[in-house]
């Protein structure tokens, strides 16, 4: 697996394991009947409970617990008896000045992620744990020390997160985004989480350790805190692997470290070292029962589950006999449905995919698999140019109906081939010396000349002509 | 007059509820300056309860079946709109907007709430002498303690102030105070009652009963508090034990075992005239048909060290929260740090950060498993040790407190021998079981000795059975 990333610095591995915070899409948060959703005046969506008063206790949100076992099931994981701990440390927008998370009995251990590439990447765990209320400071600038006074919004408080906790199995930047997308793609596909790192609903921890190429021993990590998109993600991790072999290079050593990543500044910044890291006292959460979710409810979790992402991509490459990856953007796009029923239905595999690709970025509207294939049968059969089954598409995604209904109200009809001859031999008549170019012509000019005939082609016959056609004409005539 | 006549006649008409609290807040009235049982009385409130409960009635409507009874409710369990201090300086100024499960309960059944009772702060104590509103005098005898930390609740019931009360009971914060007092007091099983609402001290271990002056009357209370709240998650979903209706079957057939560890000849502290009156209990459930003999429960020698590490590291957790940012007392200071240093040192008593110190240590990196994980093994030896013994006995029995009622300040100054008056009742609240203390004749100082009934868990019939037995049999009570 190592080696085949590109280096940041010449000579040097980066290595890379990501903690992915999401927030889980429930109605309401974690221990309470608050409504869970972003957004709405500061201290909204509280209650009693999410407010830490004394004398309140903890109910488990089951929505949230069925939400974790679809990420673990998704992520391969072992759903497993999990156990709520207490992790203790101050800070003022924690109401409790505890967090209810998972220790030592996670709801998901080992599993593992795959990438485009076919790659897996491990996963340690994924646990249950509630979110935090956001701090604002006021004055100095927004940075806490400088504050005159600070104000915390509650109505995240509360709010449940799966903490999904990667191995150092990444080496570059491009591998830390692709693990994230395809962890975000997997969120959103599940339901589990809008996956909206620009509102925090998912956040990333990032460590970030250098090796020499071929050294086996990992080198002392650095974790990165406060990326918030998947740029920064690259970019912390480029200055991160940089700064690291520098120290190194240096003759200095690492320390194992917390540090904050500032995006206007595009550099990272000591929060604390390992010495200086909370001693966060966990116990059990006595205020609730461990959570045994019956290998039942686990095997209905698990039959509910939709296709997921890589799955997609492997059943439309599967039936458009195309490599995995041809099929990225059609899944990304949530198009794979009606390409896969559309060559079901018999359409050439290559025009749906094209199609998608390129004439249906914006939506399929009312285009319906039915309709779909038929307009590509009437394309591949040479009833309609590609143009025409452009236009034809077009009007499907807009209004619905007949593909052949259709092209036939506005008035296309498939060219004879000989009346196309007709056309292509008298412009060769007409334009005598750029058919010598063309003919006599280096490729660069063959092209251009090619592109000057099917304009002229396009134009005589107002666009109704098929340009492959053409294509295969001129060139059939130029060969003599 | 018993609760229960009392409700009896409310609820036929014969008395007016209003009438029966006017005689309560009277008797309040003569007393409660020299005793201080009550942080606030409610006489407004409670007027308008009482009011409300005759309207009902002469509508012939049943207001429930503690209709019109005055009671009071330790000032650790939330009431809506009244101040629930817990006895200390940092909830100053704190309204809970939101009622105990039990308090609604105890509306709900046509009780009256008259005041909020003194407790030791945060219910860290066995005399009710760490409040910091000031100590609450034993009634029999007002140069005494009244026990704790639920010492407000049972003075306020053995001066007459109010025929029930509600305390909690951590490590026997409801039991010994009722020995002391000469009153009934029950722990009931972990979970039998909603803990929502109550101010946690050591959430494992916390659990809500009833005072009463009779065996019948704490039955009364304790099935209308008991049963199922999905607001607590530690709540036990099968229906509450029968207790009124088995009160009068006896304990012919039954056998009880004394448990030797904790009745003077395996302890040492075990004053004479509380062993002579154990003795004199054991003599009179033999008389009416029981099987007594003495038993070995060996690891319960070892509950009050346990304890000691348990309920101060639940503690430490509990009552991180108050911070001084949400409610309660606010010490300001330059940073948030600060504040919350500042706040906690100026609203907590000595007591209580003697326990917060102590469970951050036994949780911390390093002492966890030499304190919290040993103390936790030896919790399940206990379990399993009292299981033994349930196998061979329906009902244990030793003293609720090794002496009767010490003097005020006589332990204030070590906390160790404080820390020992708990010996006796520490067991039940580490197994979860339930228990209680019932009268039994007095010390050679004329004070009440109590007579602790242990039950298995659930096992609340046979227990109140057994302690109906010896309230029958007891000799003459204490002279207030």
């Amino acid at each position: 697996m190592s080696g085949t990333a590109p280096e940041i610095v010449p000579g040097w591995e980066t290595v890379i394991g990501l903690e992915v915070h999401a927030e889980l899409a429930t109605a309401t948060k974690m221990f309470s009947g608050a409504p869970n959703h972003f957004g709405g005046e500061p201290n909204t969506n509280i209650d009693p409970v999410s407010l830490g008063l004394p004398g309140t206790l903890p109910v488990l949100n089951a929505r949230a617990v069925e939400l974790a076992i679809r990420v673990g099931l998704s992520l391969n994981c072992t759903v497993q008896r999990s156990v709520f701990a207490r992790k203790n440390y101050f800070y003022p927008d924690m109401p409790k000045d505890f967090q209810i998370s998972q220790f030592d009995l996670p709801i998901n251990g080992e599993g593992w992620l795959e990438l485009a590439d076919g790659r897996r990447i491990g996963i340690e765990r994924a646990h249950l744990e509630e979110d935090t209320g956001k701090s604002t400071h006021v004055g100095g600038g927004g940075r806490i020390h400088e504050a005159a006074h600070s104000l915390v919004d509650y109505n995240r408080a509360g709010v449940p997160l799966i903490e999904i906790v990667g191995r150092p199995d990444l080496r570059g930047t491009e591998d830390a985004r692709a693990y994230v997308s395809e962890l975000r793609s997997i969120l959103v596909a599940i339901g589990a989480s809008d996956g909206k790192m620009e509102e925090g609903s998912m956040r990333v921890d990032c460590n970030v350790s250098v090796r020499p190429v071929g050294q086996v021993e990992l080198g002392t990590r650095c974790e990165v805190k406060n990326i918030n998109s998947l740029r920064s993600l690259g970019r912390a991790i480029e200055y991160e692997a940089r700064r690291q072999v520098d120290l190194l290079t240096a003759g200095e050593r690492i320390e194992q470290q917390t540090r904050h990543w500032n995006e206007d500044e595009g550099r990272t910044h000591k929060l604390r070292s390992k010495e200086e890291a909370f001693d966060y006292r966990y116990f059990p959460e006595p205020d609730l029962m461990p959570v045994e979710p019956s290998e039942e409810w686990i095997a209905e979790i698990r039959a509910a589950l939709p296709l997921l992402p890589m799955e997609r991509r492997h059943r439309l490459a599967g039936a458009a006999g195309v490599e995995t990856s041809a099929t990225a953007l059609t899944v990304d796009r949530g198009l794979d449905d009606l390409a896969v029923a559309a060559i079901d239905g018999g359409a050439d595999a290559g025009r749906v995919l094209v199609h998608l690709e390129n004439n249906l970025a914006d939506g399929v509207g009312h285009l319906t698999a039915g309709a779909f294939a038929a307009l590509i049968a009437l394309e591949t059969g040479g009833d309609l140019t590609a143009t025409q089954a452009k236009t034809v598409l077009a009007s499907l995604v807009d209004e619905g109906g007949d593909p052949a209904a259709i092209a036939s109200a506005m008035g296309f009809e498939a060219m004879e081939s000989n009346e196309l001859e007709a056309i292509v031999d008298r412009l060769i008549s007409e334009h005598p010396d750029d058919w010598a170019a063309l003919t006599a012509g280096d490729d660069k000019e063959r092209k251009k000349k090619s592109g000057f005939f099917v304009g002229e082609v396009m134009k005589a016959t107002r666009g109704q002509a098929d340009g492959r056609a053409v294509n295969e004409l001129l060139a059939r005539r130029a060969a003599g | 007059m018993s609760a229960r006549d009392l409700a009896e006649a409310v609820r036929s008409g014969a008395r007016s509820a209003r009438s029966v609290l006017e005689e309560h807040l009277d008797s309040i009235a003569a007393r409660e300056p020299e005793i201080h049982a009550f942080n606030v009385v409610l006489a407004d409130e409670a007027r308008t309860a009482a009011d409300e409960v005759d309207r009902r009635v002469a509508a012939g409507e049943d207001p429930g079946p503690l209709a019109g009874v005055p009671v009071a409710v330790k000032d650790n369990m939330c009431t809506r709109g009244i101040p629930t201090t817990c006895s200390s300086r940092i909830l100053e100024g704190w309204i809970p907007p939101y009622d105990a499960t039990v308090v609604d309960r105890l509306a709900a059944a046509g009780a009256i709430l008259v005041g909020k009772t003194n407790l030791d702060e945060f219910a860290m104590g066995s005399s009710t002498e760490n409040s910091a509103f000031g100590v609450t005098r034993n009634p029999l005898d007002t140069t005494k303690v009244p026990g704790g930390s639920s010492g407000g609740s049972a003075a306020a019931v053995a001066a007459g102030f109010v025929p029930l009360s509600l305390g909690s009971d951590t490590g026997g914060s409801i039991r010994q105070p009722a020995a002391l007092c000469g009153v009934v007091g029950v722990k009931p099983t972990y979970g039998a009652v909603s803990r929502y609402g109550l101010v946690a001290f050591a959430s494992s271990l916390d659990q809500i009963g009833p005072f009463a002056r009779t065996v019948s009357d704490a039955a009364l209370l304790l099935e209308v508090i008991a049963g199922h709240d999905p607001l607590d998650s530690t709540s036990i979903p099968e229906p509450p034990a029968d207790l009124t209706s088995v009160l009068d079957q006896g304990v012919e057939g039954m056998r009880i075992g004394i448990i030797e560890e904790l009745s003077g000849d395996g302890l040492e502290g075990i004053a004479g005239d509380v062993r002579a009156r154990l003795a004199e209990a054991a003599a009179a459930l033999e008389a009416a048909g029981a099987t007594v003999e003495t038993t070995s429960v060996p690891s319960t020698v070892y509950g009050l060290s346990a304890y000691y590490v348990i309920a101060p590291a639940e503690a430490s957790s509990n009552l991180a929260r108050y911070d001084g940012v949400r409610f309660g007392l606010r010490v300001d200071a330059p940073t948030s740090g600060d504040m919350h240093s500042a706040t906690r040192t100026a609203g907590f008593g000595d007591e209580v950060k003697r326990r917060i110190m102590l469970g951050t240590y036994a949780l911390s990196a390093g002492y966890y498993d030499a304190y919290y994980g040993k103390s936790q093994k030896v919790r399940t030896l206990i379990v399993e040790d009292f299981a033994r013994a349930y196998g061979r006995y329906d009902l244990l029995l030793s003293p609720t407190s090794p002496t009767t009622a010490f003097s005020l300040g006589e332990k204030t100054a070590d906390p160790m021998t404080m820390y020992l008056t708990d010996v006796c009742t520490i067991p039940s609240n580490l197994a979860g079981h339930p228990s209680m203390s019932v009268p039994f004749g007095v010390g050679d100082d004329g004070m009440p000795v109590g007579v602790q009934v242990l039950a298995p868990a659930m096992g609340e019939s046979a227990m109140f059975r057994a302690a109906a037995v010896l309230e029958a049999a007891a000799p003459p009570g204490a002279a207030s």
